[in-house]
């Protein structure tokens, strides 16, 4: 099986990247464009994953309203725009206060999902809370449908082309940058949060064995929730960043933006948070790439295909770890 | 200090305990013995307020306590080291004795603990940025009885803490239960399937047979007791 495994790996892997160097070669910069590319789209997906595999780690729930979350983040900031470039601020001051607010909304948003939706149902079977999952999801689709408009409504970038950046423009703008930086500071400071702060350590605690957290004096819902709020944060930082990019929302963003991400986390581990950045790298430079070489019409089947794939041959995911346990 | 007055609780439809009375006073050390299956994990969850009783009530110092969420009974000073020691795998040493003095905000005399609890293992201090879930049987237990600790309990209750380990590490273990209860003032509830060793170690003892209390006395009288040595110490 292991030497099937081998033949099968080189048998895809070799042409693939004889292709691959022979296309480098002739085309070092289109590559370069690609790769910054796939860069840009998967800290999108990375900024959405981590809400995801945070809240699994916790509570072992697929949350499928986390896309919406995000739409709700976009959509905030699109009217925070509006409203502020009527009045004519600057639009430095615009971004950071799209920011805040979104962020601010799409944790409330979070929050109350939790609250309504997944917290009665602690106890019940899994698959109640994932229906009841599916069901938020589509409740906040139709609800910003109704109070906004099933229209596209267009979102006027707010961070603006530099002038001595325009030589390189072609390879990275400079709204692709800014993504990358904020994921980048985004990570930092989540990875900070988890690793060295009491409500991080009682998160990591939580994950691992409930009933001990609440044996030491952890509030377990609070715990819950300030997990849903902390990926909700993340998720709208997220929203406002590809709403500037593609510089158009409406309802239905989060639906497609939403799978990708889960795919990015089951792809890395989901539970994992450095999986779920890896995954999400892996999984937007990949389909950066097979867009620009290959069928550009083909990505989302493209990203499906690779979910399969991973559940069928490496279901934990590339960081999925077995438990370590010892009597 | 801790009164168990007729508690009834249930898994589902099947009841654990049939009416349970017990009483701790401050500064004993007191140990339930009986077999598989008699209840005695289940008394100190229903204590500890994780699979709360159906009737009747659990007081600490006069406070009523059946119906409070457990992480508030660990801030009024009772804490817990079930059965398996449930060590949070992935955290390091010195994470898990973080997450025992969660509820505390002192950070000098959590440091102190942190030396207190070092000095009476050194193997932790050894292994403080080891994970949890690296270490041996008799670490884990050292570790799950250091956690409790560092929430500086009035009363720590012990599920097993025999389980699984060397008679020298058992030895080691039951001599720094009576330390800390000597040391520190704790009040020690035990719960043992190890009759001889609980009961040696303790002020009193409780017997405990399917959900009901069958028997209570002074440990030493127990280890005489014809029925207690027929049962539970082969002899």
């Amino acid at each position: 099986m292991r030497l099937f495994n081998i033949i099968l790996g080189v048998a895809v892997v070799g042409p693939l990247g004889f292709f691959g160097i022979k296309e480098i070669i002739a085309d070092p910069v289109y590559f370069l464009e690609l790769f910054l590319g796939g860069l840009t789209r998967g800290s999108i997906y990375a900024l959405i994953a981590l809400g995801y595999t945070m809240v699994y780690g916790i509570i072992q729930l697929i949350n499928f309203a986390h896309g919406e979350i995000y739409m709700i983040g976009a959509m905030t900031a699109l009217i925070v725009a509006s409203v502020l470039g009527l009045w004519g601020w600057n639009s430095a001051v615009i971004v950071i206060l799209a920011i805040v607010f979104a962020i601010v909304y799409s944790c409330a948003y979070g929050f109350t999902v939790e609250k309504i939706a997944y917290k009665p149902l602690r106890t019940a079977p899994r698959l109640s809370a994932l229906i009841s999952a599916i069901g938020m999801s589509l409740f906040l689709q139709n609800y910003v449908m109704l109070a906004q408009t099933p229209e596209f409504m267009p979102f006027e970038s707010l961070i603006p082309d530099f002038q001595f950046w325009e030589p390189f423009a072609h390879i990275i703008t400079a709204v692709e940058m800014t993504i990358i930086v904020t994921t980048v500071i985004t990570m930092i400071l989540l990875g900070m949060l988890i690793k060295f702060t009491k409500i991080g350590k009682a998160m990591r605690a939580t994950a691992q064995d409930k009933i001990m957290a609440s044996l030491v004096g952890i509030n377990v819902n609070r715990v819950i929730s300030t997990t849903f709020v902390v990926g909700s944060a993340t998720a709208a930082i997220g929203g406002v960043l590809i709403a500037c990019h593609v510089g158009q929302v409406n309802f239905f963003i989060g639906f497609l933006a939403g799978l990708k991400a889960f795919i990015a986390a089951v792809l890395g581990g989901i539970g994992s948070i450095p999986g779920a950045v890896l995954g999400s790298l892996v999984l937007g430079i990949s389909e950066s790439m097979f867009t620009g070489y290959f069928w550009s019409e083909y990505e989302d089947v493209f990203a499906f295909t690779i979910l399969v794939i991973i559940l069928i041959f490496r279901p934990s995911g590339i960081l999925g770890k077995d438990e370590i346990s010892k009597v | 200090m801790l009164k168990l007055k007729n508690i009834h609780t249930y898994y589902g439809n099947i009841q654990a305990l049939k009416g349970i009375d017990l009483e701790i006073s401050e500064g004993e050390i007191i140990s339930l013995i009986g077999a598989n299956g008699a209840g005695k994990s289940t008394t100190l969850m229903t204590t500890c307020g994780i699979v709360p009783a159906k009737q009747g009530s659990v007081k600490f110092k006069g406070q009523d306590i059946t119906h409070m969420p457990s992480d508030e009974i660990v801030k009024l000073g009772i804490c817990q080291v079930p059965e398996g020691r449930r060590i949070f795998p992935y955290l390091t040493v010195a994470e898990n004795l973080d997450m025992g003095a969660f509820l505390r905000n002192d950070n000098d005399k959590i440091k102190k603990d942190f030396e207190y609890v070092y000095s009476l293992f050194p193997i932790l201090a050894e292994r403080k940025n080891q994970a949890g879930g690296t270490l041996s049987g008799g670490e884990q237990q050292m570790l799950a009885i250091s956690r409790a600790l560092m929430s500086r309990p009035k009363v720590l209750l012990l599920d097993e803490p025999s389980l699984g380990l060397a008679p020298i590490i058992v030895k080691q273990i039951f001599s720094i239960i009576k330390k800390i209860n000597k040391e520190q003032k704790t009040t020690i509830f035990i719960v043992e399937q190890n009759a001889n060793l609980a009961l040696k170690a303790a002020h009193r003892g409780y017997v405990m047979e399917t959900g009901m209390i069958t028997m209570t006395d002074t440990g030493e009288n127990l280890l005489a007791n014809e029925d207690v040595k027929k049962a539970y110490l082969g002899i």
